[in-house]
C-alpha cells in the first residue's frame, strides 16, 4: 500500500515538473517534391496558356451554346437515363445476387446465365438489338398468357426511344452490378446468418436485415463508381436510336455550327458538373452504410476506460463488471437476474 | 478412441446433482453420430440435460464439443441418432416410420426457444447493442418497438451495460460484446441457452465479467449447455461437467467429482492440462 502511494506521488510530480521536452528533430529534405512541383506548374501554365490564346478552342461558342435550351434537356434527359437505367439494375442485381445464393438450382442457374449474357455481349449491340425490339414486336400487352389482353403499349412509336435505351442500359448494367452485389454479399461474416438464424430469424429476413446493408459498405463504392460509368455510357444511346441525349445533342449542334471543339467542352463541361455531384452523393451515401465499422472516433476512448472498469470490478469480487464503476450507469447488475430471473 | 466409446462409463450424470432429482429432460440427445464428408466428428454421442441444468462440455479442440452444440439447434445437421428438445425432435419429424425434414419456417420457429452464445459473439455490426438486443423480438416475434426497446434496455441493465446501448459492437471490449451477445439471446425468452467457447476469444481480463452473467443467469434457473475450457465454472457452476474426445463422450458426472477424481486415464490427462 505504501509503495503504491509512494508510486503515484512520483508520477504526479513528474508530470507536475514539467511537460516532457518534445523532439523537434530536422525533417527529411524532398527536393524531389520541389522539382516535380516546378516541372508540372510549368506544364499547366503552358496549357492554360494554350487555352486562353488559341481562338480554336472558340471559348465564345462554349459561353453561347453551354447554357443552350437544347443543351440544358440534353442533360436532363442524360441523368433521367442514368438515374432510371441505375435504378432498374440495382433491382435486377439485388434479385441476380439474392438467387445466385439461393438453395435452389434452378435460381442459381438462371442467375449465372443472365450475367453471363448480359455480360458476354457488346452494350452497343444490346443497345441496337432493343432498338430493333420494336421490329420483333411492335406493341408490349400487358394481359392473361393465350387470354386476353389487358393493356398494350405500342413500341414502335419512335418517340419511345427512351424505353428501349433504359432497357438496354438497365439490363446490361445488371449483369455487372450482380457480381459487385454478389462479392458484397460474401464479404458478410458468415456468423452474422448464423447468428440471426439462431435468433429465428429466416431466409429473406436475414438477407434484407442483416446480411445487405453490411454488404452495402462494400457495394457501395464500386456501384457509384459504375454511376459515373453509366453516365457517360448513355451517349451510346444513339444505337437504339434515342436521339436527345447530352452527346447526341452536342453532336447535333457541332455539325450545324462546323464547331466541334467548342461542342465538346461544352459537353465534357456538364459531365464533369454531374459526376462531381454524383461524387458527393456517393460520399454521404458511403457515411451511411459504414455506420457501425467506420468513423468510430469514441472507439479508442471507450475502450481502454471500459477494460480498466472491468478489471477493478472483477479484482473487487462485485457480481459484474463495470456498471458500478461508471457514472450514471447501474448500480450492480446482479441482483436484477435474481429477481428477474424464473 | 472408438474402443472407449463402447466402455464409457454412463455415470449417470444427473443423479449427483441433488437440485434437479425428479426435474424433466429438456434436452435427449441419442445416437448422435455427425460427419463432415468423411470425417466422422460425432461418433454416437448420448446426453441428456434436465430442466435447470447447466451442463458444462470440455475437451480438446476436436472433440466435436461445439459440433455437438450446433446440432441442438440444427445450426449443423446431425447424420444419425435423435435430438429431443421440450419433447420435440430438432430438425425432422417422424411419420410412418420415415424422418421428413422440416421446413426451415418450422426450424426456425424451434430455434426461438433456444438461445446461442457464439465464441466470436457474431453482433450484428451496422445496429447499436440496443438494436441488436431489439431485432429479434421485434422481427421475430413481431413484438411492439416500444415494449422491444424497455425490455431489452432491462437486459442490457442485467447484463451491466445500459450505458452501452446506443453503442456499436466495434466500440465495445471483447467483454461487452458478449454481453451484448448474452442480452440478445435472452430476448427470445428461450428456455435452454447454448453457449458455444464463451470466452474464448476474450483478453484474460475481460473473461470474469462474461462468467458472471453466465453464474447470475445459472442461478435464476436457466438451462445451460456451456462449451468451455473455463475449468473453474465448471466446477463452481456446473451439475454437470462431460468430457469429450475424439467425439465420444469419455466421462461424465459431477464436476467436483470429475476435476478431483476422473475415471479415465484420457480425462485426468486432459485436466491435468487444463488445470
Amino acid at each position: 500500500m505504501t509503495v503504491m502511494t509512494a508510486r503515484q506521488v512520483e508520477t504526479t510530480e513528474a508530470t507536475k515538473g514539467g511537460a516532457p521536452e518534445l523532439i523537434k528533430a530536422v525533417p527529411v529534405r524532398h527536393p524531389g517534391r520541389w522539382v516535380a512541383a516546378a516541372i508540372i506548374l510549368i506544364l499547366a501554365a503552358l496549357a492554360i496558356q494554350s487555352l486562353a490564346t488559341n481562338p480554336r478552342f472558340g471559348w465564345g461558342t462554349v459561353a453561347a451554346y453551354i447554357m443552350d435550351v437544347n443543351v440544358v434537356r440534353g442533360v436532363g434527359w442524360t441523368l433521367l437515363l442514368t438515374v432510371l437505367s441505375m435504378l432498374l439494375a440495382i433491382i435486377l442485381a439485388i434479385v441476380l445476387a439474392f438467387m445466385r445464393q439461393s438453395d435452389n438450382p434452378i435460381l442459381r442457374w438462371s442467375s449465372w446465365f443472365w450475367v453471363w449474357f448480359f455480360r458476354g455481349t457488346p452494350i452497343y449491340t444490346q443497345l441496337i438489338f432493343w432498338g430493333l425490339v420494336t421490329v420483333l414486336y411492335p406493341s408490349i400487352s400487358l394481359g392473361i398468357p393465350f387470354g386476353p389482353q389487358l393493356a398494350t403499349y405500342i413500341l414502335s412509336d419512335p418517340s419511345k426511344g427512351f424505353v428501349p435505351a433504359v432497357l438496354g442500359l438497365g439490363l446490361n448494367e445488371s449483369a455487372y452490378l450482380a457480381e459487385i452485389f454478389r462479392a458484397g454479399l460474401k464479404s458478410v461474416d458468415k456468423g452474422q446468418v448464423e447468428a440471426a438464424e439462431a435468433l429465428g430469424m429466416r431466409g429473406t429476413k436475414i438477407m434484407w436485415r442483416i446480411v445487405l446493408p453490411q454488404a452495402m459498405r462494400v457495394i457501395v463504392p464500386p456501384t457509384g463508381n459504375e454511376t459515373i460509368g453509366m453516365l457517360k455510357t448513355t451517349s451510346l444511346v444513339l444505337a437504339v436510336p434515342f436521339t436527345l441525349d447530352l452527346t447526341f445533342v452536342t453532336n447535333a449542334l457541332a455539325n450545324r455550327t462546323y464547331q466541334p471543339i467548342p461542342l465538346l467542352i461544352v459537353a465534357a463541361a456538364w459531365y464533369l458538373l454531374v459526376t462531381s455531384i454524383l461524387m458527393v452523393g456517393q460520399h454521404y451515401i458511403e457515411k451511411y452504410y459504414g455506420r457501425g465499422v467506420d468513423n468510430l472516433v469514441a472507439a479508442a476512448t471507450v475502450n481502454p476506460a471500459a477494460a480498466k472498469a472491468a478489471a477493478a470490478g472483477t479484482a473487487a469480487g462485485s457480481d459484474t463488471g463495470t456498471g458500478n464503476t461508471i457514472p450514471g450507469g447501474p448500480t450492480t447488475a446482479g441482483p436484477t437476474i435474481e429477481e428477474s430471473g424464473r | 478412441m472408438s474402443a472407449s466409446a463402447q466402455t464409457t462409463p454412463n455415470n449417470q450424470p444427473l443423479a449427483a446433482a441433488s437440485s434437479l432429482q425428479g426435474a424433466k429432460d429438456l434436452v435427449r440427445i441419442e445416437g448422435v453420430h455427425k460427419y463432415f464428408g468423411e470425417h466422422h466428428v460425432l461418433r454416437g454421442i448420448d446426453m441428456t440435460v434436465k430442466q435447470g441444468e447447466v451442463s458444462v462440455l470440455i475437451g480438446p479442440s476436436g472433440s466435436g464439443k461445439s459440433t455437438l452444440l450446433r446440432c441442438v439447434n440444427h445450426l449443423e445437421t446431425i447424420s444419425a441418432g435423435r435430438i429431443w428438445v421440450k419433447d420435440e425432435l430438432i430438425g425432422y419429424r417422424e411419420k410412418g416410420g420415415k424422418l421428413h425434414e422440416l421446413h426451415v419456417k418450422e426450424i426456425a420457429q424451434q430455434r426461438r426457444n433456444i438461445g446461442m452464445v457464439f465464441q466470436r459473439f457474431n453482433l450484428f455490426g451496422h445496429k447499436t447493442a440496443l438494436e441488436n438486443v431489439m431485432e429479434a423480438p421485434v422481427q421475430v416475434k413481431g413484438q411492439d418497438k416500444g415494449a422491444a426497446r424497455r425490455r431489452a434496455l432491462e437486459l442490457l441493465d442485467r447484463v451491466g451495460l445500459s450505458d452501452r446501448a446506443k453503442h456499436y459492437p466495434a466500440q465495445l471490449s471483447g467483454g461487452q460484446q458478449q454481453r451484448v451477445a448474452i442480452a440478445r439471446a435472452l430476448a427470445m425468452d428461450p428456455e435452454l441457452m447454448l453457449f458455444d467457447e464463451p470466452t474464448s476469444a476474450l483478453d484474460p481480463e475481460l473473461v470474469g465479467d462474461v462468467l458472471n452473467v453466465m453464474k447470475d443467469l445459472a442461478k435464476s434457473g436457466m438451462t445451460m449447455v456451456v462449451v468451455t475450457h473455463e475449468i473453474g465454472f465448471a466446477r463452481e457452476v456446473g451439475d454437470t461437467l462431460t468430457f469429450m474426445d475424439g467425439g465420444v463422450v469419455v466421462e461424465s458426472g459431477n464436476p467436483r467429482e470429475v476435476i478431483a477424481n476422473a475415471q479415465q486415464e484420457r480425462t485426468r490427462s486432459f485436466l491435468s492440462k487444463v488445470l
